[in-house]
């Protein structure tokens, strides 16, 4: 069984998804249709006045991830988090740190800051950050149960524009590598999973989608068709050229 | 956090002044529109008239972008007047020091029973609103005022005269994360025109309001020129580099734009509007939004229902309800008179089931204060 293990949890559903954008009478339909085990909730939009609140419709089975988001410095996430603990979230949460409003970049280094913090405290860390190898060391080291790289800028929809930096970090850290940020498409999370990415998370592609139960059932299909290709192991597909007719190591006598 | 920017608003103004709205083809905007990241040339391109004829291409671009920085979410609030005694002579608005109007000022009783109303209807988000009047509504008042919101709101604005470093952070202290000032215009010789006296008189303090106010630890700061007032092509056009240097210079700030346009009030209905036709106003909220398309836009009640429901999703973010101009009247019977003329009366669930309608979420609180 192909099970994704976060911290102490296992899931067998590797697409995350965004709650809070679309409405919340239909927060149940679409979790259900996402197949998502694992949702993530902004806390500081969780409050709908005197429409209630959406920790309320997000049903009891699946596992919550509340976000930072709002934090500008890692005392700020460490204060939303306990929050979050406080308010009943349980142990997940998502590190966000974000102190530029032009293209909402994450700050590595704060986010580094944040997780140690709250790995002590016993939270499992799942921290957003620019995808950078050096970081995501830092954040394996600080306690982090999984790393979570932008694919792109937030909301671009444009895709894995920082492929090859989330192949590094698939390559090389000893985590979950959850793909956030960026994503518009199902292809692309298939895209995502198919170079080893272990989960996807989504949010806006889903909510902006013209039917967001169906929406949110497309992506959960192409996560897993792309897990299964990457476990199938895809064919070689070669670059800008053939191998070469004659090998550069044919001399060789033996 | 570093001192003052003191050559911004040199800056601004300098680069507001150096492009020729009559110059640009309408190649030239729908370069702009097509364009990823804008320059100042692109900015003025879509202000000026040659844009006119692609506002439909505007208004697709523009929507794409809101969805792209805000998904599909609308940030609900409502203002709130506690006090209306005013020591400058605005010649275009209602709370002028020269207008015999009702003035008044309400206790923190009554701002509670406001609070407690405006609450009841289930917003978080609330901008409390004074005139210019250090003896009437100084700062300690604004600071009680702020500190009892926090009580019932996860949200607090403020919208008041132009204060100092400290004051801002005091207020901030108290509960206050964002503070709007409009320059009204940006043209010097028209803003001397209208402001013959009072505190408002001096430019370049209000200036370097929003400026004092992050640097006094507020979390975002609103722009905005009151259009109609001056050539509203060239104060879009140096709001929109404004808050564009804010963000600059402060990256962490949430800038925002209002786009408050002159509307009929008290003692002077004969007054025309200031030729900003929707069309016009239009064109300028779009134009903010392709050049800054992470900035918030709030639509006030200013305007119309038809024309809100609209834009909200396409390029506003923000929208009031259950507005009030007046100072108390939500609960509190109406003691001071109001600022201008509301044209949506529209209460908070009437606004709701509108964003409903039209496959908007409601966001009641945007930001948890920790």
């Amino acid at each position: 069984m192909d099970e994704l293990v976060i911290g102490k949890q296992t899931f067998h559903s590797r697409f995350l998804l965004g709650t809070g954008k679309f409405s919340m009478e239909k927060t149940a339909e679409v979790i259900a249709a996402s197949g998502s085990e694992l949702v993530t909730v902004a806390l500081r939009r969780a409050d709908m006045g005197a429409r209630g609140n959406i920790l309320d419709y997000i049903p009891k089975t699946v596992t919550l991830l509340p976000n930072t988001s709002g934090a500008r410095t890692a005392e700020e996430a460490v204060r939303i988090a306990r929050l979050a603990r406080e308010l009943g979230c349980g142990e997940f949460v998502k590190i966000e740190v974000i102190p530029d409003s032009k293209y909402l970049m994450p700050d590595n280094l704060e986010t580094i800051k944040a997780t140690e913090i709250l790995a002590k405290e016993g939270f499992t860390v799942l921290p957003y950050i620019s995808p950078d190898l050096i970081a995501a060391r830092a954040l394996a080291n600080a306690g982090a149960a999984a790393v979570m790289p932008l694919g792109a800028p937030i909301g671009s929809n444009k895709g894995l524009l920082t492929r090859d930096f989330v192949k590094m970090l698939v390559d090389e850290i000893d985590l979950p590598i959850v793909v956030d940020a960026g994503i518009g498409r199902p292809s692309q999370a298939c895209e995502a999973m198919e170079l080893g990415a272990d989960a996807v998370l989504a949010n806006t592609a889903v909510a902006t989608a013209r039917d967001v139960v169906a929406m949110a059932k497309a992506f959960a299909d192409a996560v897993a068709a792309g897990r299964m290709a990457y476990l199938a192991g895809p064919g070689r597909v070669l670059d800008y050229e053939g191998e070469a007719s004659s090998p550069l190591t044919g001399f060789l006598a033996d | 956090m570093s001192d003052l920017q003191e050559t911004m608003m040199d800056a601004v103004l300098a680069e507001a002044m150096r492009h020729d709205f009559g110059s640009f083809t309408e190649a030239d905007a729908a370069r702009a529109i097509a364009a990823d990241a804008l320059q100042p040339a692109d900015f003025a391109a879509l202000l000026s008239p040659a844009a006119e004829g692609l506002l439909e291409q505007m208004a697709q671009r523009a929507t794409e972008r809101t969805v792209q920085h805000f998904g599909n979410t609308v940030c609900l609030f409502t203002p709130l007047y506690i006090a209306n005694y005013c020591v400058n002579a605005c010649t275009y608005c209602g709370f002028n020091c020269k207008n015999q109007i009702h003035r008044a000022k309400l206790t923190m009783e009554e701002i509670e029973r406001e609070y407690e109303a405006i609450a009841e209807t289930g917003l978080r988000d609330i901008l409390l609103l004074t005139g210019e009047s250090r003896v009437h509504s100084d700062v300690a008042y604004i600071g009680e005022a702020v500190a009892l919101a926090k009580q019932y709101f996860a949200t607090i604005g403020i919208e008041v005269y132009p204060l100092e470093v400290e004051e801002y952070a005091f207020l901030h202290e108290m509960g206050a994360d964002f503070v709007s000032v409009y320059q009204e215009t940006y043209d010097r010789k028209r803003y001397a025109e209208v402001h013959p006296s009072g505190p408002k008189r001096d430019f370049r303090y209000r200036f370097e309001a929003q400026e004092r106010a992050l640097l006094g630890g507020m979390r975002g700061v609103g722009v905005g020129a009151l259009l109609g007032l001056g050539d509203c092509r060239r104060d879009a056009l140096a709001a929109g580099l404004h808050a564009a240097a804010l963000q600059r210079a402060y990256p962490h700030a949430e800038v925002s734009f209002s786009v408050p346009r002159l509307r009929p009030y008290v003692n002077h209905a004969e007054r025309d509007a200031g030729g900003v036709g929707e069309r016009q106003l239009l064109q300028i909220m779009l134009a903010y939004r392709l050049f800054l398309p992470y900035a918030g836009i709030t639509i006030s009640t200013r305007e119309r229902a038809g024309f809100r429901d609209h834009v909200v999703g396409m390029c506003a973010t923000r929208i009031s309800a259950g507005v009030k101009t007046s100072v108390g009247g939500h609960e509190e019977e109406e003691k001071g008179d109001a600022q201008f003329e509301i044209s949506d009366p529209r209460s908070v669930d009437e606004v709701l089931d509108m964003l409903a309608a039209r496959g908007l979420q409601p966001v009641f609180r945007d930001y948890i204060r920790v």
